[in-house]
């Protein structure tokens, strides 16, 4: 569905990313993971061609969306939903306007069908009650939760999520992750996350990649994640004392038994 | 693609070479500025329909109505400093009525136009640069992109539809206010009576000086808005770059004014 082949970019004369090479399947959850400048949020943003690579290309289906322009970026980019990590929601819209806007400016829908769908999204993301709230009146949790119901609104068949859990408290967090992955399950969205929250990351990836000076060090299932035998991968896991505990490989060896 | 990927640049070796990349990034920014405003422009044909009103109204009414207070302000005390001014002068040699036509030609032409610019420079166009600055930094322009809401067609394009109706209108006001102010300070200060100082005013005045204050207006609303809102979607680096990026509106803004201010009064007065 998305796939990076050989993606090279430099800011300056810094390398971000170094020949990044992978495939985001139909239907997965496909996690980055890495420490903070790895290049995470630069492998998501050329995706969605915020950022073109110097070398390399990006496929989304069969396009190649980093050389697409014009309207033919725009049916591409039609089929993303973006959760930014700040939701970037406009300040002096309500929530209604905000999750509505997409709709408002790209289709034909009336006012009323437009509130229907809203409120839809809204109530899938289990917000039913804030339509006619400002952003500023929102709390972090929820103002992600708004931003999502706003990347949903337009039915996308892939969902990119930037920094989704940062700056939530724990239990936010937790409650973040349950929705991403009820959205996979009921909508069939193929999702893109980027985080460096590895509980999150074992607990919603189908495919977990860890991204290390603009590298890819490894992409591997969730269980095969934590028993990597690479250095930085456990030094990654160590850090966030996901080893430490174990906790995690029991988990997940019961979750590969069932 | 409004937004933009971060620019770097290797140090310059010497004194050229810094020259160089002045000039070079100033043209490109000019450029940029340019392409802005030619989209703007072609999007002026949505200004009308249903889903951009409630923006093009929105921005009619912040340009518009809230600076009414202030350019009440500037133009009565502009035409009353103009008239003392030069009323005293002409006093000297017992020409004092003439303070009517002094004001209404320097009104039209110049001080109208320019300090209702500057104004709306200062207090529109800096805010124009803040908001769309602020939008840039928390990724809110990249969300517009990404859902394919052109920035410029949603964000520009009223601001600019607005500042194209209101500055003339602001401007006219203006002048009209300076008049009003000169012929209070001529009747209380210099003894021209109003009959004679408005008598005085139309008669040198031309319908000329009129329309080319406006047309002037005009173009500065025009650069004011470009100026600022390209400053604005140029912002990097967080709330010292949404700081950076109003100042530098305003101050681009106030030069650009001058330069074309002249520009304009040269072709049309020669």
């Amino acid at each position: 569905m998305i796939r990076f082949e050989r993606v090279t970019k430099y800011f300056g004369e810094k390398k971000v990313l170094d020949g990044v090479d992978f495939r985001v399947t139909p239907g997965e959850t496909f996690v980055i993971v890495g420490f903070s400048g790895a290049g995470k949020s630069v492998t998501l943003k050329h995706m969605i061609r915020l950022l073109t690579p110097d070398y390399g290309k990006v496929y989304v289906g069969d396009a190649v969306i980093s050389r697409a322009s014009g309207r033919e970026l725009q049916k591409l980019r039609e089929r993303f939903g973006v959760l930014f990590q700040g939701a970037a929601l406009l300040e002096w819209m309500s929530v209604g306007e905000n999750v509505g806007l997409p709709l408002k400016e790209k289709t034909n829908m009336s006012a009323p069908e437009i509130r229907h769908r809203v409120n839809e999204r809204l109530e899938q993301v289990s917000l039913g009650h804030v339509y006619d709230l400002f952003p500023s009146e929102l709390s972090g949790g929820m103002r992600k939760r708004v931003g999502l119901a706003r990347a949903l609104v337009m039915n996308p068949d892939i969902i990119l999520y930037d920094e989704p859990t940062s700056g939530l408290d724990p239990v936010t967090s937790r409650s973040i992750d349950q929705l991403i992955d009820r959205m996979r399950k009921e909508l069939k969205v193929t999702s893109v996350v980027v985080t460096h929250d590895l509980f999150s990351a074992l607990a919603i990836g189908s495919r977990i990649a860890m991204i290390h000076d603009g590298r890819i060090l490894e992409i591997s299932t969730p269980a095969d994640f934590i028993r990597s035998q690479n250095e930085i991968v456990k030094n990654f896991l160590d850090s966030q004392y996901i080893t430490k505990r174990g906790k995690w490989e029991e988990q997940l060896n019961e979750a590969q038994k069932n | 693609m409004i937004t933009r990927e971060p620019e770097f640049y290797t140090p310059a070796l010497n004194v050229r070479g810094q020259f160089g990349r002045f000039i070079l990034i100033h043209c490109r920014n000019a450029g940029l500025a340019l392409l802005v405003l030619w989209e703007a422009l072609l999007d002026l044909r949505f200004a009308f329909d249903k889903r951009s009103r409630p923006m093009v109204l929105g921005q009619l009414y912040i340009t518009g109505i809230k600076s009414l207070g202030v350019i009440t302000v500037v133009g009565l005390f502009t035409g009353m400093i103009l008239a003392l001014q030069t009323g005293l002068e002409l006093r000297k040699f017992g020409q004092e009525v003439n303070i009517g036509a002094a004001v209404m030609i320097t009104m039209l032409r110049e001080m109208g136009p320019f300090m209702t610019a500057m104004i709306l420079s200062a207090s529109v166009g800096s805010a124009f640069a803040a908001e769309l600055g602020t939008m840039v930094v928390s990724e809110e322009i990249a969300a517009l992109e990404v859902m394919s809401i052109s920035p410029v067609r949603f964000l520009v394009m009223p601001r600019l539809a607005a500042m194209m109706v209101m500055t003339p209108l602001l401007t006219f006001y203006a002048c009209m206010l300076g008049l009003v102010g000169g012929g209070i300070v001529g009747n209380t200060q210099l003894g021209v009576s109003f009959q004679a100082y408005f008598d005085n005013a139309t008669r040198w005045a031309e319908n000329k000086d009129l329309y080319i204050g406006l047309f002037k207006a005009f173009i500065f609303g025009i650069m004011i808005t470009i100026i600022s809102c390209h400053q604005g979607f140029s912002t990097t680096e967080g709330a010292v770059g949404v700081g950076r990026a109003t100042r530098r509106s305003v101050i681009i803004s106030f030069l650009s004014l001058l330069i074309v201010g002249y520009i304009i009064t040269r072709l049309f007065y020669e």
